[in-house]
């Protein structure tokens, strides 16, 4: 039978007593949140907490929120509350691409983006989704708040910038003009992790022009975002051949290893791909909200 | 620990390590053995209870988390002798046949049914596809569910004709006291 070690469970009523429980507890403490990775590596004796803080009754930190240019979404918002927001569907497109695509409905029930961007699995597939938005975390922790670019977020597989005695509190997701993002993943069957995906967002300027464009891959051994798929469409307008150029580009950055989902050839074809199909539907998305801009 | 927790309606209290599981909670600590336990890895979905009305699963969510929240199993889903839509129609519709998933994709469907009441076969395939079945392949799980829908509880169809088993609680070697 497999359940956990045993550990001492209690409740946070607030980020400052969830603050405090963690000093208190020290570096045998772990939060949870939706479980939904952290009771399985529990069960599993990969993790051995000796204290568990639960943060579920922070409805503080469960939040989906338009304040200026930003969206600021709360680190316990779960997968279904993404998934079903027609407001974070309209501005970020990717996110709801995404949210279809991971786990399935009744993980999606409880598990949380904060989570999942702190359990920073190399296959996890909001990691990506964050990377090429080029979202903010907030993190508290004893010292106060401060704010870490996604690139300083991610340390490595299942290690981030949140330390033991910190909380990631939300998300910041920069809202830009003439803006479009996709994403694509290609799994064995429902529910299952990536075998390979890609994501990107691309903003385009009044000409057309592609302005910025950002390609994330989940899965395929690569922690940062595909800098030479990007530069090949920067103040170019949006074609069919640069598309091809940035997923060669993208399979060549990507360094997969093979396993049960498939040998490192298929991998990098899925790179390959998956980059060209995300790019031509972020952009198209772009052009569209370009038009609707244009309109209003 | 001590916790409590509204199953079916009824509120249940009591002292257990804080690592049990709710499915475990639920199965031996409340002796309600509708919910089923199929897997490790949270993968098979036999396990789903609602809890606050949403699908989870019940292997996933520690007894202590769901503490202070409504849970409601399979055996929550008949009223008054009656059997709820649900389960008349994976009755009708040969929506089981060894009946090992059928609590969990029951719930499922209650809970899809209740946001949606008319889901087409597509919705009700994606409400489903976090729980295996190994015997019916799915396609009469979804006519039972689209029977369901067609069938809303209070609409007259002869649901009083069957006989819903008198399943109390068993509480045996427990400490769990029923409140309500
Ligand atoms: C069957 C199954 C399939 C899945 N498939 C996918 C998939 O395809 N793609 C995908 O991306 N994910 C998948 N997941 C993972 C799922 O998305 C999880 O919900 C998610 O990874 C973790 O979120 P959680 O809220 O459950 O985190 P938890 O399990 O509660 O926590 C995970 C880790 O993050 C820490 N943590 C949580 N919240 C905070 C916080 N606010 N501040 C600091 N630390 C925190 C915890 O201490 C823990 O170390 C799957 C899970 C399951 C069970
Ligand atoms: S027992 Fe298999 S998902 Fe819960
Ligand atoms: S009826 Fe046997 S597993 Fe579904």
């Amino acid at each position: 039978m497999q359940i956990p070690a045993s550990f001492d469970y209690v409740r946070a009523s607030s980020v400052d007593n969830a603050l405090e429980l963690l000093a208190r507890y020290g570096p045998e403490s772990r939060v949870v949140a939706g479980g939904h990775s952290l009771l399985p590596m529990m069960k599993l004796r990969l993790a051995r907490p000796e204290w568990l803080i639960d943060i579920n009754d922070l409805y503080e930190l469960d939040f989906i929120l338009r304040d200026g240019n930003k969206l600021r979404v709360g680190a316990l918002t779960r997968h279904t509350t993404l998934l079903e927001s027609d407001e974070v569907a309209a501005l970020f497109p990717i996110v709801r691409d995404a949210e279809r695509v991971i786990a399935d409905p009744t993980v999606r029930n409880r598990g949380t983006i904060g989570g999942s961007l702190c359990q920073a699995d190399p296959a996890e597939d909001l990691s990506t989704v964050c990377d090429v938005l080029d979202a903010e975390a907030v993190i508290r922790g004893p010292g106060g708040e401060r704010a870490v670019a996604m690139s300083g977020f991610h340390r490595g597989p299942y290690e981030t910038a949140v330390g033991q005695d910190e909380l990631l509190c939300e998300l910041r997701f920069p809202i830009r003009p003439r803006a479009g993002s996709a994403y694509e993943k290609v799994e064995r069957r429902v529910g299952d992790w990536a075998t390979g995906a890609a994501g990107a967002a691309v903003t385009l300027a009044a000409d057309g022009t592609v302005e910025d464009a950002t390609v994330g891959l989940t899965a395929l051994g690569l922690d940062r975002t595909v800098a030479e798929a990007a530069a090949v469409l920067r103040g170019k307008r949006p074609a069919e051949d640069l598309f091809t150029e940035a997923g060669r580009l993208a399979a060549a950055a990507c360094d997969p290893v093979p396993d049960q989902r498939g040998p490192v050839d298929y991998k990098r074809h899925l790179a390959d791909e998956l980059t060209r199909r995300v790019l031509r539907r972020a952009c198209a998305r772009a052009a569209q909200m370009a038009a609707r801009m244009q309109e209003g | 620990m001590q916790i409590s927790m509204t199953v079916n309606g009824s509120e249940f209290t009591s002292e257990i390590e804080p690592r049990v599981l709710l499915v475990h909670y639920i199965r031996e600590v409340l002796g309600l053995t509708g919910t089923h336990w199929g897997c490790d890895t949270s993968n098979c979905g036999t396990c789903v209870v609602l809890m606050d009305g949403q699908p989870v699963k019940s292997c996933t969510v520690l007894a202590a988390m769901a503490a202070g929240h409504d849970i409601r199993t399979v055996e929550g889903l008949a009223t008054g002798g009656t059997l709820d839509p649900v389960q008349q129609g994976f009755m009708e519709e040969h929506g089981l046949q060894c009946g090992f998933c059928t609590p969990g994709m029951m719930l499922t469907a209650r809970a899809l049914l209740d946001k949606n009441p008319h889901p087409d076969d597509a919705e009700i395939r994606q409400a489903i596809s976090g729980q295996i079945c190994r015997c019916t392949g799915y396609a009469t799980i979804v006519r039972s569910v689209q029977w369901a829908a067609a069938h809303p509880a209070g609409t007259g169809w002869d649901g009083a004709d069957t006989a819903v088993p008198d399943v109390a609680p068993e509480t045996a070697d427990t400490d769990a006291e029923v409140k309500a």
